[in-house]
């Protein structure tokens, strides 16, 4: 029976196309890495393995530019994903710990807003916005778009935590004469605490990737460092380009890792 | 879709009732200062009057909209006729995004399939394998694909000196490039919602299809698919609807020829139009279909769960 | 949570102690993309203690846009073409620049120190000049390069591999040369021409893109592309056998200037920027980099011999030569609807 149960769900076919779906997945990034090593100034020739290229990040003549958006986009990304999140555990425990009330479709609405309007829509009305109110463009702007994109993104894991904790805790917490501030604090949010992590690096890493609405709120001479690539790249893809690629891919799937093994160990307790 | 699964299961408790309207105050103020608002001020432009060399005059005016349906010749001094320049940008992005969305399932679908029919033990591996490319920056994944697919790229590289072609392979600034930068994008949204309802597929339906002599793949199209197809659904609006509203794919594998919604948006505000209230316009008919499809998905389901239910 | 708030804090202040360090003493430029050197503006933030933070744009066209899209009163300098200095004196977006406050003022060439688009350089200073025009992979077609043929009426060998710039400007200008139609004409049916022909020659053009003009020729992207003379002699000289263009019909010509725009932040460091790019040795220093001529006095003791013999540089004598001009808004109307047609 096991054996048939096994011959079910086997379709010929579907191996390859898997291995075909990851070859696409990766070959490109593969490719990128590979050649950020390569010692040629040109991207097409190969001239042999080379660190030059990460040198040239870090000291050549864009070094100070490319510093200042990697400093712009670590900082808004660690701010807006720190407020996104504060503002998505809160929020979070106002929709599933607060009994049934009226509004709560229309903000389960609100709150996943940003992730049901296309992203260049949010870009132009956000734009227009700060344009009409006349708030001057720049780093801040940067910031609040941020903060708000990033909230449905933190607020997933959090709440799907939320869900998986029954409330029997902070009940005998308040049973043994607890304040309700106290069953926040001291219960529910260290159990929350894995789903506050993941959402927090969710919001980081979306905030760290966002290209389409920096580029549209950004002001005079603030880059983050997905518009200083993509001003860079616009004028033909560089091996120096290709060297940051390869660096931020690394701190991609070093993130990406740790909320793995945060997630893993959380479900093997 | 992300709405679906956040918003399951009812409320849980009411612990922290009194306190509510200050736990949701903050996520109400921002979304409500930071995206509500934004997008009825683009409302309001989309109303506006476009001053000659670019910005706005606080002046009602259709004119955005009347250039969007309208084409009165040259000149501007012709009858309303339709106009046909941006209805073909947004079909051919739908176009684009629709041909990126069956490559992604023909391709996605396999894929989560076979990840849902491993041991339990490897799935979280081999989702966290889908996953990864995801996590690196879009702009980043595009360029590469630029990068691999450009005539002098390794692809062509290797096809030439594998002989099975003798000319490179042109696909930089094809609609064919797009498309592939589109499926890159977003092949894991598509995997993802897949993945998640096969596993919860109930395999005795197929062993009781195939006791009744059904070949496996009469049991796939009759059985499997009904029964995963709010997953197919999901992975495709996923797929579909960040495609329809891409900029960057177009932008950077596109060329000429390829103009898609994202790019007639941009257009408008960084490029050479400088048509604040036409930009605005586009962007509120894009919503409007987005919001349409989405609507529409969202009753259908609520007719299935009720069916179900 | 309390740690995440002191984060979050923390954090602010940092970026906001940043943003203050660099408030003090920067000027801030927005310029065409790859036309200074780095080491350049290194060598001015060094001089004088003035960062300079930069933006780029990629055509005349888009900097009008940004502009007037609130960005006046956050840039103190831009570089626009001649005919778009006009454009933006004329909505006011420029500021006057008083006399004697620029020292080297004395340092522009004579014969661009009065230019009908900024009589008596009110808001402006020279910065390069040069030409416009489209350059051909030899390898791919061996024939006559020189005429506006290549663009609107391509050989078999380049139809379906030419790049266009992305500039409004400078396109209806080699269209109207190609038809021998003036430029801004009023004439219905003549502009029902450059209409008709965009139309029927966007069937050969493979991208429009400027920033990659230079790029796409070097990688074999296209066999031919409209490029401006020194960012092509950059793709001859990164390697690519491609010839630079001088059609019969008529070169496109230009100056790039670096204005003062109205309500700069930092109008003062704008001001010792503008000084410090008119001094002869900065200026060469910017024309060997983008390999244009520059409209300094003297700067020509600083240049690379190379530039003054190469192809680029030396048009055949006798060839008329054109600069872009500003339209009335009723044509520059319908300019825009051809351009609309053209991209869409």
């Amino acid at each position: 029976m096991a054996r048939r149960t096994h011959d079910i769900r086997r379709y010929p076919g579907f191996l390859p196309m898997t291995i075909l779906c990851l070859t696409l997945l990766y070959a490109p990034l593969i490719v990128v890495t590979v050649y950020s090593f390569n010692a040629s100034n040109s991207i097409t020739n190969w001239e042999g393995v080379s660190l030059r290229w990460y040198v040239d990040v870090f000291t050549g003549v864009e070094a100070d530019k490319y510093k200042r958006a990697a400093w712009n986009s670590f900082t808004i990304a660690l701010i807006a994903a720190t407020t996104a999140t504060t503002i998505a555990t809160l929020a979070a425990t106002g929709m599933i710990r607060s009994g049934t009330f009226r509004l709560r479709t229309l903000s389960f609405g609100l709150i996943s807003l940003p992730l049901m309007v296309p992203e260049i829509v949010t870009a132009v009305a956000t734009l227009i916005f700060f344009n009409s109110i006349g708030f001057v463009r720049g780093y801040t702007t940067i910031l609040l778009a941020h903060i708000a994109f990033c909230i449905p993104f933190a607020y997933m894991p959090i709440s799907a935590r939320m869900q998986g904790i029954e409330d029997s805790y902070e009940q005998a917490a308040m049973d043994l004469y607890a304040t309700r501030r106290q069953a926040f604090t001291k219960i529910l949010l260290p159990l929350m605490m894995p789903g506050i992590i993941s959402g927090f690096l969710l919001a980081f890493i979306i905030s760290l990737d966002d290209f389409i609405i920096t580029n549209f709120v950004k002001g005079a001479g603030v880059e983050t460092l997905p518009t200083a690539i993509f001003g860079a790249v616009k004028q033909g893809i560089k091996p120096n380009i290709m060297a940051i690629s390869t660096m931020l891919l690394a701190v991609s799937v070093v993130m990406v890792t740790i909320s793995y093994f945060i997630s893993k160990s959380d479900n093997a307790k | 879709m992300a709405a679906g699964a956040a918003s399951g299961g009812s409320a849980r408790s009411d612990t922290y009732k009194e306190a509510r309207t200050w736990l949701l105050l903050p996520a109400w103020a921002v979304l409500t200062i930071l995206v509500l608002a934004p997008v009825a001020m683009m409302l309001v432009y989309s109303f506006l009057t476009k001053e000659f060399r670019g910005g706005v005059i606080w002046e009602f005016s259709l004119a955005a909209y009347d250039q969007f349906f309208c084409n009165r010749g040259l000149f501007g001094d012709e009858p309303c006729a339709i106009e046909w320049t941006y209805i073909n940008i947004f079909w051919r992005s739908i176009w684009q995004a629709g041909a990126a969305t069956i490559l992604s399932l023909v391709i996605g679908f396999p894929t989560a399939y076979f990840i849902a029919t491993r041991p339990e033990r490897v799935r979280p591996l081999w989702v966290f394998l889908i996953t990864i490319p995801y996590w690196v920056n879009l702009l980043i994944r595009t360029v590469s694909m630029k990068f691999v697919l450009r005539d002098q790229g390794p692809l062509n590289d290797l096809l030439l000196a594998t002989g099975l072609i003798d000319d490179p392979l042109r696909i930089v600034n094809t609609n064919f490039a797009v498309q592939l930068g589109l499926f890159y994008s977003y092949l894991p949204f598509m995997v993802l919602p897949i993945y998640a309802s096969v596993e919860r597929y109930n395999f005795t339906l197929s062993e009781a299809a195939a006791d009744l002599y059904a070949s496996k793949w009469t049991t796939l199209r009759r059985v499997l698919l009904p029964a995963v197809k709010p997953g197919v659904i999901a992975g495709c609006i996923l797929v579909f609807v960040p495609s329809l509203g891409s900029f960057l794919a177009p932008d950077l594998l596109g060329g000429a020829k390829n103009f898609m919604i994202g790019s007639l948006i941009e257009e408008q505000f960084k490029g050479n139009a400088g048509n604040w209230p036409f930009g605005a316009a586009s962007a509120m008919i894009l919503l409007t279909m987005v919001l349409i499809i989405l609507l529409i998905l969202a009753r259908q389901q609520a007719r299935a769960q009720k069916g179900a239910g | 949570m309390k740690n995440l708030l002191k984060t979050t804090a923390a954090a602010l202040a940092l970026s906001i102690g940043a943003q203050a360090a660099h408030a003090e003493g920067q000027v801030v430029l927005y310029h065409w993309f790859e036309y200074i050197p780095q080491e350049l503006l290194d060598k001015f933030t060094a001089e004088t203690g003035i960062d300079v933070v930069m933006d780029t744009f990629d055509s005349n066209e888009s900097l009008l846009a940004s502009l007037k899209a609130g960005g006046i009163g956050t840039y103190d300098l831009a570089v626009p073409g001649d005919y778009m200095v006009k454009i933006m004196a004329g909505e006011g977006m420029l500021d006057t620049i008083a006399e004697g406050e620029l020292a080297n003022a004395g340092n522009i060439a004579e014969e661009w120190a009065d230019p009908s688009f900024d009589p008596g350089r009110a808001s402006s200073i020279p910065y390069q000049w040069g030409s416009t025009s489209f350059m051909v992979n030899r390898d791919t077609y061996q024939g006559d390069i020189n005429t506006t043929d290549i663009i609107f009426n391509p050989p078999a060998e380049l139809a379906g591999k030419i790049n266009i710039l992305d500039s409004q400007g400078e396109v209806m200008l080699l269209a109207s040369l190609h038809l021998d139609v003036p430029q801004c004409t009023q004439d219905r049916d003549q502009l029902q021409a450059l209409n008709d022909l965009l139309q029927a020659s966007k069937e050969n053009w493979v991208s429009f893109n400027s920033d990659t003009a230079k790029d796409v020729l070097v990688s074999g992207d296209a066999a031919a592309g409209m490029i401006w003379n020194g960012f092509g002699a950059k793709a001859r000289e990164e390697g690519a056998n491609v010839e630079y263009a001088y059609p019969s019909q008529g070169l496109i010509v230009w100056m790039d200037n670096v204005v003062l725009l109205k309500d700069a932040p930092n109008r003062d460091n704008a001001l010792k920027f503008m000084d410090f790019l008119l001094e002869p040795e900065n200026m060469g220093a910017v024309t060997n980099f983008a390999r244009y001529k520059s409209g300094v006095k003297g700067a020509e003791d600083h240049i690379d011999e190379v530039l003054k013999t190469m192809p680029e540089q030396n048009p055949p004598e006798g060839i008329n030569t054109v600069f872009v001009e500003v339209c009335d808004q009723e044509t520059q109307k319908v300019y825009d609807q051809i351009w609309t047609n053209l991209k869409k």
